[in-house]
Order: structure tokens, then sequence, then C-alpha cells
């Protein structure tokens, strides 16, 4: 599902440098990937999202070459093909639950927004549990709930690719296996591939595989 | 669609801020573009009525206070001249003069006490009822049938003067005989009455009981050589009535009841010549005005005014459009994140710039509305409005 090559990146105003010699993920794995702030988790995120461009190696997702797409096909690729969900949820305070599952088909012309797609917005909040929340503004819900919103969002698309930036990290510890519980389910349901970048440290078992950050040294899941 | 919808639902959240820019911008925008449309409804209305208005006698003193009494029934009340004043204009066979004396209210609406030839200058037409006849009666302009709900038939109550002073002005019941039809124009605003009238109200004529056949003796004061003196308790009318119409009569000399201007109407330009000739000896105590003249002089320091509002309200426009810049290139890096978001969801910085242009084109629509309801407004009360900004405070 995701091929990475001799990748290098780095930021000009830093002396940061990402260095991924290789990285593959087989379509339908959970990975995490672990490692201490500032390591290059989340910027590792953003390139297999093309939402940076490497400055040496390639990045591929599927069949396609993320990094050598134009600005608006890395776009229309991610919208179309990545799923992201935020550790801060990043649902938009003026819109309710439903507009703001429904807001990535607002932002693009590469998905249509019809009837068909406002069902299985209605159908995956019923399935997350938020189904009668539809109509309140984000800021009413709860922090579990916000996420449940936003991983409807980022799973109607049908992404092939599902990538979650601490997805879990400002969640009460309940609310955290619930919400992984879900996101776990509905990538195996969709069969989407789970790259998510986690700190917490027991919720890897439920991974396939771990990347951890410090050495760059792939382990495999206990 | 989905831009605008997306805009619609931030602008409502934030009902507030965009309803204060909203607010903001329309009065930026509406205040001028009113502002100018009022003085053009006014600058007409003054300089159609100037004129046709050949000229105007008056005490002497303020031309403005003048010209604005006798042709827009303006609050000040110049000096008064006196009836002789529009006899001798007669005599001399020059002009035909229109005596014009406006200084009593009914409600708010300036009586206007003159002649029929009035109605002919002013080319004015009845549009129910029949004008003026006898003693006592009144003809409306349209607005004011229109706001007091009066048709021929009713009565109206003149005010009085002062509520306070018991000696002074009381009020005369008038019966309404016509309603003018509508002139757009100061003639609307007024309750027409005959110069005797207007005299009654003031109290230089008056109704009473006959005394010489009254039977009450507790009101004779004194009786002397066929004359007879009433105390208070003498009853006076307050309303003229065919039953009671032969009792009004006039005390003093007709000539010298008083007169806020007479309307010249000359013969030709010569005559007009002529009699403005006549007011310019120094020891004559009456001027005459062409109302065009003094019209102009007001026009022009009304528009040096305006040149300088325009000028203040372009450097404000300026400042605000600038203002405006900023709080929205503010208003965007408090979004920053949001649109951070947008733009790792997959949102282009084209689809970006579309949802702003969607909140300016929504908050520039209602704007728009607005400062259109308020032009409506301005154009349905403009007549109202010249009167009570520029006749009123110009007066």
């Amino acid at each position: 599902m995701i091929h990475i090559r001799d990748l290098q990146f780095g930021y000009g105003s830093s002396n940061f440098q990402l260095t991924v010699p290789v990285l593959a993920v087989s379509s339908g794995e959970k990975l995490a990937v672990i490692g201490p702030s500032g390591s290059g988790k989340t910027t590792l995120l953003n390139l297999i999202a093309g939402i940076l461009k490497p400055q040496k190696g390639s990045v591929h997702v599927g069949e396609k070459q993320v990094d050598a797409l134009s600005d608006d096909g890395r776009r229309d690729f991610r919208i179309t093909n990545i799923g992201f969900v935020f550790q801060n949820f990043e649902l938009l305070d003026y819109l309710n639950v439903l507009d703001n599952i429904l807001h990535p088909y607002r932002i693009t012309r590469a998905l249509k927004l019809n009837a068909a797609a406002r069902t299985r917005a209605v159908d995956l909040a019923a399935q997350m549990g938020i189904g009668d929340k539809l109509k309140r503004k984000a800021d009413d819900l709860s922090q579990g709930e916000k996420q449940r919103a936003a991983i409807c969002r980022a799973l109607l698309p049908k992404p092939k690719l599902i990538l979650a930036d601490e997805a879990t990290g400002n969640l009460d510890p309940e609310n955290k296996m619930r919400i992984l519980e879900l996101l776990f389910d509905s990538v195996t349901e969709h069969g989407a591939t789970l790259v998510a970048v986690t700190h917490d440290h027991e919720l890897l078992p439920r991974f396939d595989r771990v990347i951890d950050f410090r050495d760059f040294r792939l382990s495999q899941a206990a | 669609m989905d831009s605008l919808y997306v805009a619609w639902r931030y602008l409502s959240f934030n009902w507030l801020r965009t309803a204060t820019l909203i607010g903001c911008v329309s009065i930026i925008l509406a205040l001028p573009l009113a502002l100018n449309f009022l003085l053009d409804v006014g600058e007409r209305q003054l300089t159609a009525r100037a004129q046709a208005t050949p000229l105007v006698v008056g005490a002497k003193g303020s031309a403005l206070d003048l010209t604005l009494n006798a042709l827009y029934f303006g609050e000040q009340v110049p000096e008064l001249i006196s009836m002789a004043e529009d006899e001798a204009i007669a005599r001399s066979g020059l002009a035909l003069p229109i005596p014009v004396y406006v200084r009593f209210h009914a409600r708010e609406f300036p009586i206007v006490g003159t002649t029929l030839d009035y109605f002919e200058l002013r080319g004015l037409s009845i549009a129910s009822g029949r004008t003026l006849g006898v003693l006592g009666e009144c003809v409306l302009g349209a607005t004011v049938a229109e706001r007091l709900g009066l048709a021929p038939g009713d009565s109206l109550l003149s005010s009085p003067e002062s509520v306070f002073d018991l000696a002074g002005v009381y009020p005369l019941k008038m019966k309404v005989v016509g309603v003018l039809a509508p002139t757009h124009g100061p003639d609307d605003l007024a309750v027409f009455v005959d110069v005797k009238t207007a005299w009654v109200i003031q109290g230089l004529g008056h109704g009473h009981e006959d005394l010489a056949s009254i039977e009450d003796e507790s009101v004779v004061l004194e009786r002397r050589d066929g004359n007879v003196m009433a105390n208070a308790k003498l009853l006076k009318y307050n309303e003229i009535t065919p039953a009671n119409l032969d009792s009004f009569h006039f005390h003093g000399d007709p000539a010298l009841y008083p007169l806020t201007g007479v309307i010249v109407a000359p013969n030709d330009e010569r005559a007009g010549t002529i009699l403005r000739g006549r007011y310019l000896q120094e020891e004559s105590r009456q001027q005459i005005v062409r109302p065009d003249e003094v019209i102009g002089g007001l026009l022009q320091s009304i528009f040096r005014i305006k040149d300088m509002l325009d000028a203040a309200m372009a450097t404000v426009g300026a400042a605000t459009v600038l203002a405006l810049i900023l709080v929205f290139a503010l208003s965007l890096r408090l979004r920053e994140r949001e649109m951070t978001t947008m733009f790792k969801l997959g949102c282009s910085r084209a689809t970006m710039a579309r949802f702003v242009a969607a909140e300016i084109m929504i908050i520039g629509a209602f704007t728009a509305v607005l400062c259109a309801a308020v032009l409506a407004l301005v154009n349905a009360y403009g007549v109202d409005l010249v009167r009570a900004l520029i006749l009123q405070q110009g007066g």
C-alpha cells in the first residue's frame, strides 16, 4: 500500500532532517508509529499524505507516486484516497456534526455530494454511536463524540488509507480504548490501511507492526 | 453553492460579529448615499419652488427666513408686515399680490392663511371636497389628510401657541372642506385657510353672544351711549358655524392686520423691475426678494458644506476599507487552524478563497439590502426629511 524509498526531508529553517531509507506498509496493515516529540512522526504522515514533498526519494501510495504529482493532483489524491484523523479532532465549530462529516465533499470537486453520500454519512454516524447528534454543533459534543465524528469524516470517502495523528491523545483512558476499537473495526470493515502516530504504549499490542522513531528500527508488535 | 452554504454557516454561527460588520459597512455606505439623495431632492424641491415664485415682499431682515416661510412654510416666523402692503401692491396695478400668513399650527402642520389666488399660482387641485368658501374652513394638503386620517366633513383644531399662556391664542375648530391632490412638495404638509381665518385664530376677529339681546345681566359690565361692555363670562365661539357666522367680526383697521409675507406675481418683467425698484429705497421698511436668488445662495452654502462632508466621508470611507481589510486579514489569521485542517483534508487555496469570497459576497448582499432599505426610507420620507433637515433648521 505504502512504499517509501531513500526519503529525505528537512525544514529549511531548522536542522531537522528525516531520513527513511525504506518503509513498506501492506494493504490492510495497522501500523503504529512511536517516538519522542520532534522525531518526525507527523512529518512522515504529511509526506505520505502529500502535504509535504520530500527533497529526495519517493513515496508511493497504491499505484501512485505521490511526490511526483502536481499540487492539485496531490490534493485530489489525498481527499479521495486518504482519511486524516487528528489529535484535536479539527472539527469546524460553525458546522453541525453532519456537515462536518460531509465537509470533505464540500471542499473538492473530486467528490460528489449526493444523496448516497448523505445516507452513508448518516449510517456511519449511527455505527459510531452519534446518530442522534447529527444536528448538534461540534462544540456541543463530548471529546469522545468529537473524535467519532472526526473518524466518520475520515472514513466517509471510503479511503484506502487512514492516517491518524495521535487520534486518541486527547481522550480519557476509557474513551481511548473505545475509539481505537471503533477505528480498528471501521478500518477492518472498509479494508483500509491504518498508519497511526501514538504515544500510548499500552495500545501498541493492538497494531500489526510498530515503527520506533528513536532509532527508526522496525519492530514486530508483541 | 457549497461555498455559499459553508460561508453562510460560518457567518450565522458568528452572527454578532457578522451583524456588527454589516451594520458598520452599511452605515459607511448608506450615509453619504442618503445625504446625496436628500440633497438632490432638497435641491430639486427648493429650486423648482423658488423658480415658480417670482417675488416675495416682507419685512426687512433675513431674506432667507422670509423666503423659507413664504415658500416652504418654515418654522422661523419673520418680522410681520401689514395687509396694507398687499393692498398697495394691488393698487399699483403692477402685480397680483397673494397674502401669506404662516404662524400657527394644527397638530404639527403649519396653517397657511392666504387667498384662492395661491391655489391658482401653485396649480393646486382639489382631490376631494371643495375649495375654501367661508370663514373657519380649511383645505388640507394630501400628506396632512393622510397622516391625520381626515377627510372633508371632519374637523381640525388649531394648536395653541403655548398651553401655559392663558391670554394667548385659543384653538379654533376648523371645518375640513377639501383635500388637495398630492404635489410632493411643501403644500402636501400644510393646512390652508383663508387669511381672515388665520386672523380669527390669532384673536383679531371673533364671534360671541349678541350683547344687544343678552338676557343674563351678570355678563354685562357697563352700558353707556348704546354700547355694552361684557365681562369674561361672555360666551365666545371657538368654532365657526352657519348659525354663528354672522356674529364673527373684526376689530381695528384691517389694513393693519399682520402677514408674514406677500407673494407677488408681476404682470410682466417690466412691472417686476419697477416693483423691485420701489423697495430699494432706504426708508422702506419692507424688502422684496427674488426667491431663486435667495435659494441659490442657500444651496451654495449647503453644497460648500456638502463638499466638506464628502471629503470627510471619503476619508472615513478609505479608512474603513483599510480597517475592513485588516479585519478580514486578522480574521484569516484567527482561522489559520481551520484553514490548515481544510488544507490537510485536501482543500485547495482557490477553494478557501472561494469560501472567503462567498462570505464577503453574503456580507455585501446584506449590506446592499440594508442600504437599499435606508435609501427607500429616505425616498419615502424625502420631502419630510428635507423639510426637517433643511427648512426647519435653515429657517
